[in-house]
């Protein structure tokens, strides 16, 4: 890799990092909306003056806000993200466990689903406007439109239920082996390509089409090259930029499809965790997740441009 | 003039449908054969001639709660769309026309609570505000209006360097005019075909916000909630959880393909399918 790439690189992931430092400021404004007091939220009208006085020290409530900010943030930076209010636990701790469940689902799901949307799209643009991409389309327009929870329940209602192949609850433990953690996740998983498969398909269709329509596709089409040949020599190397974009996007689409999928599923990881104390107003929790999902959305965007300058020369050249 | 038989079968059995959930909305009270709440037998029972979708998880009238939900989950859905379509456009047709560092403070705050998930910043702010049907038409009205902002500001910098906006300008006419009366006509086919998939968005977002109990409180019916109260019933082989989501899917296609042939019919501009 030459020098003015690397500056671009530099420059990208910087940009990120930025980013994400701006994220922080907003996950924390985010959490500092309540127009009353988070203590007299969390004890209820019938608290006492004195319990109240105390749980205000322990949240630091006295300080000011951006004192508050700098000492979350700095607590974050360090691997401290506090206790949760609601048990008293350490909060990376518990995080630490949960969050390798949930890249360990979305990496089956993207395992899965990548492959098979770009082997399915490259079979669109090959017979388009024939039957296989008309039904590639139609399916597109209905996977949009299926919330999560459809997907997953008739899953579970009848892959679970009636036939009994999976269990319909994802119970994960550390004895578990590779293969029995995979049976475990494999219905999560599979809602979860479904939820992004025609998306990506659609968009890697969508990425080979505009190279299919440049002029040295045509040469190639005129000098006699079969149509595969000419995918997978002409169109293909020149589509992987944007196809890696797609598939970043819905990667990222994935982390966040993983909340609702594993409440269907009761599935131990963070998403689960994250609703579970959003329900209990246990502040804390809420920032660390918020915040952790949000480097990962944003980690996979900034892998995203990253391989699209790598790949792509023309965008070495910024006008 | 728009021919009723130049209406595509698949965009025709999108209004169709679109028309039977929002009359069902309407006149809820009157169509429901039992009440929103009311217990009419032992829980999830089979479906019968008194009850055709069975009973839920409480033994209530899951077809009444149906039509009850539809009322809800398109009231919240349609409330919030016109807040984010209204602040959107608005704040978008502003930044285009005013620019300058207006332009650029509302624009970089938006590409900001762009660059988080809305579902996850969703989720941090109701961890705080208060659970009530004001606050979720809020949250999800703010968060929705970045895209139509996004929108709103791309057509109109387009409009606005057009001839007869000049024309206006020179004249002397105020913002308010040349945002009102020169740019809303001339961007709104684009804002309302967009206006369908920002409204399946939000019915979505507010089930999946149910789904996960954030939403919509019992015992209120709304069909992200109903998927919650029933779900405990699928393992046992009871499908009652599955009607509300089945008709959360069918909203959303039926009004996707009206959408679809809207963007067909008024602009070839393609955008904002995004996935949220």
């Amino acid at each position: 890799m030459s020098a003015p790439v690397l500056k671009l690189v530099a420059q990208r992931v910087g940009l990120g990092l930025l980013l994400l430092l701006a994220v922080s400021v907003l996950i924390f404004t985010g959490t500092q909306l309540l127009p009353g007091d988070v203590a007299q939220a969390i004890l209820g009208q019938s608290a006492t003056p004195q319990a109240l006085e105390n749980l205000r020290r322990d949240l630091g409530l006295n300080d000011p806000a951006y004192i508050r900010y700098l000492n979350w943030l700095g607590g974050v930076l360090t691997g401290d993200l506090g206790v949760a209010l609601s048990n008293g636990q350490d909060i990376a701790t518990q995080l630490g466990k949960r969050l390798g469940n949930t890249l360990f689902l979305a990496s089956v799901a993207a395992v899965v689903s990548v492959p098979l949307s770009i082997l399915l799209g490259l079979l669109a643009v090959r017979y388009r406007n024939r039957w296989p991409d008309k039904l590639i389309s139609g399916t597109t327009l209905i996977s949009i439109s299926l919330p999560e929870f459809f997907i997953g329940y008739l899953l579970i209602y009848f892959v679970a239920v009636q036939l009994g192949w999976f269990p319909s609850v994802s119970t994960v433990y550390e004895s578990m082996s590779f293969g029995e953690r995979l049976a475990a996740v494999a219905l999560p998983a599979a809602t979860l390509t479904l939820v992004v498969l025609a998306h990506m398909m659609r968009m890697t269709r969508a990425a080979i089409l505009n190279v299919m329509q440049s002029a040295y596709i045509e040469t190639a089409e005129l000098k006699g090259l079969s149509q595969f040949d000419i995918i997978r020599k002409h169109a293909f190397p020149n589509a992987v930029a944007p196809i890696v974009n797609v598939v970043m996007l819905n990667l990222a689409y994935l982390v966040v499809g993983v909340v609702v999928v594993e409440v269907i599923f009761v599935y131990p990881g963070m998403g689960q965790y994250l609703v579970d104390h959003v329900s209990k107003r246990d502040v804390p929790v809420v920032q660390a997740c918020g915040l952790i999902f949000a480097a990962v959305y944003i980690s996979l965007n900034i892998i995203a441009d990253v391989v699209a300058i790598v790949a792509n020369p023309r965008l070495r050249h910024p006008k | 003039m728009l021919k009723l038989s130049r209406i595509p079968a698949s965009a025709a059995i999108g209004i169709i449908l679109t028309a039977a959930f929002v009359f069902a909305a309407v006149f809820a009270p009157w169509i429901a054969p039992y009440g929103e709440g009311q217990i009419v037998g032992s829980l999830w029972q089979p479906s019968s001639a008194a009850h055709w979708l069975g009973t839920d998880n409480l033994g209530r009238d899951l077809l009444s709660r149906m039509i009850y939900g539809a009322r809800t989950t398109l009231l919240i859905a349609a409330l919030a769309t016109a807040l984010s379509f209204s602040m959107g456009s608005i704040l978008g047709f502003t930044a285009a026309v005013v620019g300058g560092w207006i332009d650029q403070v509302m624009s970089r705050l938006v590409d900001l609570l762009m660059s988080i998930p809305t579902l996850i910043f969703a989720l941090v702010v109701l961890s705080v505000l208060p659970a009530n049907t004001l606050t979720l038409i809020l949250v999800m009205g703010v968060l929705d209006s970045t895209r139509v902002y996004r929108l709103a500001r791309a057509v109109a910098v387009d409009i606005n360097v057009m001839d007869f906006v000049e024309a206006a300008k020179l004249r002397g006419e105020g913002r308010g005019w040349i945002i009102f009366r020169e740019i809303l006509p001339n961007a709104l086919s684009p804002l309302v075909a967009e206006l369908g998939l920002r409204f399946i968005f939000a019915v979505l977002f507010l089930s999946a916000l149910s789904f996960l109990g954030l939403g919509v409180q019992p015992p209120e019916a709304d069909w992200g909630g109903m998927v919650k109260e029933n779900k405990e019933g699928i393992v046992f082989g009871i499908p009652a959880a599955l009607i509300p989501a089945a008709a959360i899917a069918l909203l959303a296609i039926s009004v996707n393909l009206v959408a679809d042939w809207i963007l067909n019919r008024t602009t070839d501009l393609k955008g904002g399918r995004g996935n949220g």
